[in-house]
């Protein structure tokens, strides 16, 4: 009996083992190939026993890879501040106020975040050239608020409903306005699910692909993953992996790190986002 | 939160029941206010959503090309016939299908197996939570290079490893041969996407009361009967949404099949092949037709998501 409880936790802690080391070791693997540098790098070593940092310096010196993280700073922090002004009154509207058209107006902006983006990319493209935006940021700024908006709304939407109703009773009672509920009251609660929801509004910019390779065409205007996609576009058989992998890390250290420190705020807003209702 | 009155169903509460009274000032008040709050972000999103899509599925029924939008004349049903006609959209129909089909169960299995795992009581939670969150933080681009060094055929680790433990007798290449292709993309996807999966039914894991499990432990029923007869139906409905919500996802891929393999035939999605017609081929109105079609089977999707996740919109519980 001893003896099968044993084997049992061994096996639960093997599995264990073989799960962590599934979804950390591709990443790991980025890190140890970018430390390589020429031949070393087709050599399977599974700690790198000579680290080079060449192809960091590299990414910055043979393309703006410094600008393209720029961009993608700009364009993101810019489509997640709208996203979140826009949404913060109207998810207000929609959770705490009672009106005809409500459902609908909800499924709709539920619906459009399940849009397929491809289904928009003829009109978008339409719009973006008819704006005079095209290859410019502008046209992710624009295009990016499809994915941030209805996300941001549903999810605050969500957030707000759950806010005790006594609190909203007593400033009304007290003769205050809509907006000064918002902003008073309930924002002082939000910033929790606030911050939460602009992180996971800012990822979904920060990944952004279809949009990115469409809209934009120079080097300079292009958003980090265009940027990542293309170095080994150049040829097919000589590719820079070591350079690849490089950039790779630079723009996934961050996001892992973020995703670290807000872990347990992550799983709820990814859940209001998706489960709840 | 306690009831309110505000639970009642809307319905009711909207279509004047026996006992309506007129609004009063106050509620005609926050009406307003509500318009006022809703409108800038309907507008946005009529601009950036609404009106593009419109356009598409304009565009769909016209011979619309890229370098002349504009001067486009009306076709009909010309640009479907032909999609229903073409073999290769066909072939990136199935690759869709069998894509969101395979990597979807796979992610569900997963998903289950670690969720399990991690609600578990096991020494280094926290460790192993966040080793999984991992995947799920890297962007999808990334995700694809960094699969594509570990494919790569002569110097990629995976065909080391496998050589190595005698699973393969000769390297791949995982991501260029017809039989492999498709399989490489999913095995990236699951790897990538599994951690949502994980989440999400770790969160209706953790919901679940414990009593339930003390009785069944004390009762002495086995463990594989306590999951198939408990938890599974306990956390089925919170399973189905997750499901239903990575499918759509699925469907509409682009990203990691273009990263890792282009526009290959052996891959090639629904909306890699609506792209490259409406952008590479700079046939607008061909390529709106085929995305129109995505949109369709989306639309379906969705609306079964809806009924199916029975998203409650009222203020109270």
């Amino acid at each position: 009996m001893k003896l099968r409880r044993i084997i049992g936790t061994t096996l639960f802690y093997l599995l264990v083992a073989f799960i962590v080391v599934y979804t950390v070791f591709p990443f790991y693997w980025a890190i140890v190939s970018s430390l390589k540098e020429g031949s070393a790098l087709y050599q399977i070593e599974f700690f790198p026993k000579d680290p080079k940092w060449g192809n960091y310096a590299a990414i910055f010196r043979e393309q703006p890879f410094g600008r393209n993280i720029l961009n993608s700073v700009i364009v993101a922090v810019t489509v997640v501040s709208i996203s979140l002004v826009l949404s913060v009154t109207a998810s207000y509207a929609l959770a705490r106020i009672e009106f005809r058209g409500r459902t609908p107006l909800l499924l709709l902006v539920l619906s459009v975040s399940m849009f397929p983006q491809v289904a928009v990319l003829s009109g978008m493209f339409e719009l973006v050239s008819w704006l005079g935006i095209y290859d410019t940021l502008w046209s992710l700024t624009l295009s990016y608020m499809i994915l941030t908006l209805p996300f941001t709304t549903w999810v605050l939407t969500t957030f707000m409903r759950e806010l005790p109703k006594e609190l909203e009773e007593a400033a009304l009672v007290d003769g205050a306005k809509p907006l000064t509920i918002i902003t008073r009251v309930f924002m002082p609660l939000l910033w929790p699910a606030l911050a939460t929801t602009g992180l996971l509004a800012f990822i979904s910019a920060w990944n952004e692909f279809l949009f990115a390779i469409t809209f934009t065409l120079s080097n300079e205007r292009r958003t980090v993953p265009v940027a990542i996609a293309l170095i080994s576009g150049a040829s097919r058989f000589e590719l820079p992996w070591g350079r690849v992998m490089a950039a790779s890390v630079i723009v996934t250290v961050p996001l892992v790190l973020l995703v670290l420190i807000f872990q347990r705020r992550i799983v709820s807003g990814l859940t209001a986002g998706a489960v709840k209702g | 939160m306690a009831v309110a009155p505000s639970s009642l169903p809307q319905p009711e509460v909207i279509g004047r029941p026996a006992v309506a009274l007129a609004p009063s000032l106050l509620t005609r008040q926050r009406r307003r206010a509500a318009l006022y709050f809703i409108l800038p972000m309907m507008t946005v999103l009529t601009a950036v959503a609404g009106w593009p899509l419109a356009r598409t599925i304009y565009f769909s029924f016209t011979n619309a090309n890229l370098d002349n939008l504009g001067s486009q004349e009306w076709v009909g049903f010309a640009n479907f016939v032909s999609l229903a006609q073409d073999p290769e959209w066909w072939r990136a129909v199935l690759n869709t299908v069998k894509f969101a089909a395979v990597s979807v169960s796979l992610e569900t299995v997963l998903g289950l197996v670690i969720a399990l795992t991690l609600n578990a009581n096991l020494k280094g939670r926290g460790i192993v939570r966040t080793a999984v969150l991992i995947p799920w933080a890297v962007p999808t681009v990334v995700s694809a290079q960094m699969w594509n060094w570990m494919y790569n055929d002569l110097y990629g680790v995976v065909n080391a490893v496998f050589l190595k433990l005698g699973f393969i007798d000769h390297p791949y290449a995982w991501t260029a041969s017809p039989g492999l292709a498709l399989a490489a993309v999913i095995a990236v996807d699951v790897w990538k996407t599994t951690p949502f999966m994980t989440l999400l039914i770790l969160a209706a894991l953790q919901l679940l009361p414990q009593e339930i499990y003390e009785a069944a432990k004390l009762d002495g029923i086995p463990s594989p009967k306590v999951f198939y007869k408990v938890t599974l139906p306990l956390i089925r409905p919170a399973l189905m949404v997750a499901i239903i919500f990575r499918s759509l996802d699925a469907l509409r891929i682009f990203d990691l099949p273009y990263v890792l393999t282009g526009n290959s035939r052996q891959t090639a999605s629904m909306a890699v092949y609506a792209r490259q017609q409406l952008i590479d081929f700079q046939d607008v109105g061909y390529g709106s037709a085929a995305s129109t079609f995505l949109f369709a089977v989306i639309a379906v999707f969705t609306i079964i998501y809806i009924t199916a996740g029975r998203v409650r919109f009222d203020t109270g519980r």
